[in-house]
């Protein structure tokens, strides 16, 4: 129950090619996060999905039925939008239950499903008021209980938690997590947060400019990134790559994470100016200026205490690098 | 706000501009209303002096209650004008909501073709518009004058209303897809309610020029029974003799339903306005 391929799909507004011919299966029950830059088309391939733009070309189908022609409301798809998108002029309790009041559903049953997805998001007391009467937070859950109400085949989520604060965000991440678990439902999330891609996603795909660049499981992303763009975009701080042929290596460009960076003296070690340093309790965050290199990061754990302008030596474990081609390719 | 607080000279200079430019806009009326209650000698000796003791005189009003049609003549204004708004309103909409909200070829163009009405004064096309009444039978009746403001009042509905639909959700209207809700329920039950004040403004600058026109109904509509109440005000200004009393108390009378119509709409019409300068 829940199970989408997209074949080769591809959508043009006018002349500008935004979704590039992307092919992906996301397995029943999966946890599925497109990540990628601004612009590069995730809300359109998530509104693709949903069926609120058509496609140009390709195909997609749900449990193997073609749904690549069929409205939104025919695809038993769910939404969840950024601006939570409640009706204005509805209860929460009538937000909740219009699909299934829409699809001709039997009064008492609209309500039991509204009542039970209101228990496992604790809206109950929040049923009889109007969207104006919430705050953010709790209108973003009903946003979510109006999802859960019509037991979707497929759950969409374009960047849920980005208007809530950090607090609630967390919050929010948690539950949607535990709803996954307990729905079993298959989850497709946009979002270009680190932390929520990681943290909720079975796979991850990371898209640029309208192409899948990768697709795999969040460590396998971040452990074994197939070009410079992923593992420049998984992975905060971001990875520093650094110029093979100052180092002596084969390869075009260097990529370490900041984690990886060790401070050493004598002979082989990089050579740095400290430029800036943020402590965040926790970690520490150390921008070091190079004359090969640029601006490098490095990330050390606990307090650290090192003089801006002061002169650093710094260097790496060799089998901690990622090797890149001159096209961004990783060799391997 | 608090910045007027700290410069009271300047407050008192844009007060002072208002009050102003409100007696110089309400003067007309004034002087209309308060003469409609005169005697005939005191409307031309003293224009501006209240109605006392002596130049008190009902004159006016009993001439026009006496000429009997003012209550058709009313009834008739009163029907053109709240049809052609209702239409007005609701094509416009539904206009606007194509314009903004779905994308095809000739979109642009579309647009621009439907808003050139206001730069081109109807009344350009009135021989036209006449030989097409007579052709279609329709002369001296209301629909004649129905359709002929629907058609004046829709370019500005359009622009103004496609305007404000674009700064509607996309997110709201995608939600309704979703849940199955049909075009025309995303268009009268989401959409809207959120343009109600656009649709206030709108309504007002539709509705005065449509109340006040001469032109049409002297032309399209002068018969008895279709006189609008600015037509039927006329039988009072002869080429000789003018019954300023009668002319006087008709239009007094005329202001009243637009101003209860306007004190329904300008609530949402203030709203409109100073959207997005309040926020
Ligand atoms: N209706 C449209 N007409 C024309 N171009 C559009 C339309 N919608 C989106 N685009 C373009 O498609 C590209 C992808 O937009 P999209 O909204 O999918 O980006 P995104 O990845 O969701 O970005 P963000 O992270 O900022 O939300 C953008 O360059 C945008 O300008
Ligand atoms: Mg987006």
């Amino acid at each position: 129950m829940g199970q989408l391929t997209l074949s080769g799909v591809t959508k043009k507004f006018g002349p500008v090619d935004v979704i590039q011919g992307v092919d992906l299966a996301v397995a029943d029950g999966e946890f599925c996060v497109f990540v990628g830059p601004s612009g590069c088309g995730k809300s359109t391939l998530l509104k693709l999905i949903a069926g609120l733009e058509s496609a140009t070309a390709g195909r997609l189908t749900l449990d193997g039925r073609d749904i690549t022609n069929l409205p939104p409301a025919k695809r038993e798809i769910a939404m969840v939008f950024q601006s939570y998108a409640l009706y204005p002029h509805l209860t929460v309790r009538d937000n909740m239950g219009l699909a299934l009041r829409q699809a001709g559903r039997p009064k008492a049953e609209v309500r039991a499903a509204t009542d039970r997805a209101a228990a496992m998001l604790s809206l109950d007391t929040l049923l009889d008021r109007r969207p104006a009467e919430l705050s953010g937070g709790q209108r973003q859950r009903v946003a979510i209980g109006r999802a859960i109400v019509r037991r979707p085949k497929l759950f969409l989520f374009d960047e849920p938690l980005s208007n809530l604060d950090a607090a609630l965000r967390v919050n929010t991440r948690i539950e949607i997590a535990k709803l996954h678990r307990e729905l079993g439902a298959t989850m497709i999330y946009v979002t270009h947060d680190q932390v929520e891609a990681m943290t909720l996603a079975d796979r991850i795909v990371v898209l640029r400019a309208g192409k899948v660049e990768q697709i795999g499981a969040p460590m396998e992303l971040y452990n074994d990134p197939a070009n410079t763009f992923v593992a420049g975009f998984i992975g905060s701080p971001r990875m520093n790559f650094l110029k093979s042929a100052a180092l002596g290596m084969s390869s075009h460009t260097a990529g370490v994470r900041p984690e990886q960076l060790q401070f050493v003296e004598g002979p082989g070690a990089i050579r740095s100016t400290v430029s800036h340093v943020e402590r965040l309790g926790g970690e520490t965050l150390v921008y070091l200026h190079t004359a090969d290199h640029g601006l490098l990061t490095a990330r050390l754990f606990g307090e650290h205490d090192f003089a801006v302008g002061s002169e650093r030596g710094i260097t790496f474990a060799p089998d901690r690098v990622f090797h890149f081609d001159e096209a961004g390719h990783r060799l391997r | 706000m608090s910045r007027t607080r700290h410069f009271p000279a300047r407050a008192f200079a844009a007060h002072a501009v208002l009050i102003v430019w409100t007696l110089i806009a309400l003067f007309p009326v004034f002087v209309t209303v308060v003469n409609s209650f005169k005697s005939k000698r005191a409307i031309f000796t003293q224009p501006l002096a209240l109605p006392g003791p002596e130049t008190f005189d009902l004159v006016g009003y009993q001439t026009v209650a006496a000429q009997g049609d003012f209550v058709a003549y009313f009834q008739n204004s009163l029907v053109v004008t709240c049809l052609s708004l209702f239409f007005v309103l609701l094509f416009g909409a539904m206009a606007a909501f194509a314009l903004s909200e779905y994308r095809f070829r000739g979109n642009m163009l579309m647009g621009l073709y439907l808003a050139l009405g206001i730069m081109i004064p109807i009344r350009l096309g009135t021989v036209a518009i006449l030989q097409m009444m007579v052709a279609t039978g329709l002369v001296n009746t209301l629909a004649a004058l129905i359709l002929v403001y629907t058609a004046q009042g829709l370019p500005l509905a359009v622009f103004i209303l496609s305007e404000f639909m674009r700064s509607v959700s996309d997110d709201l209207k995608n939600a309704g897809r979703i849940d199955g809700l049909s075009e025309y329920r995303i268009f009268f039950q989401l959409v809207l309610p959120l343009v109600r004040p656009a649709m206030a403004t709108v309504a007002v600058f539709t509705m005065i020029p449509i109340w006040n026109d001469l032109w049409f109904p002297l032309i399209l509509a002068p018969s008895e029974a279709t006189k609008t109440i600015t037509l039927g005000s006329q039988v009072f200004l002869g080429q000789f003799v003018s019954n300023w009393n009668a002319v006087l108390a008709a239009l007094s009378l005329a202001i009243l339903p637009v101003l209860v119509l306007y004190l329904i709409f300008s609530r949402q019409l203030i709203r409109g306005i100073t959207a997005g300068a309040v926020k």
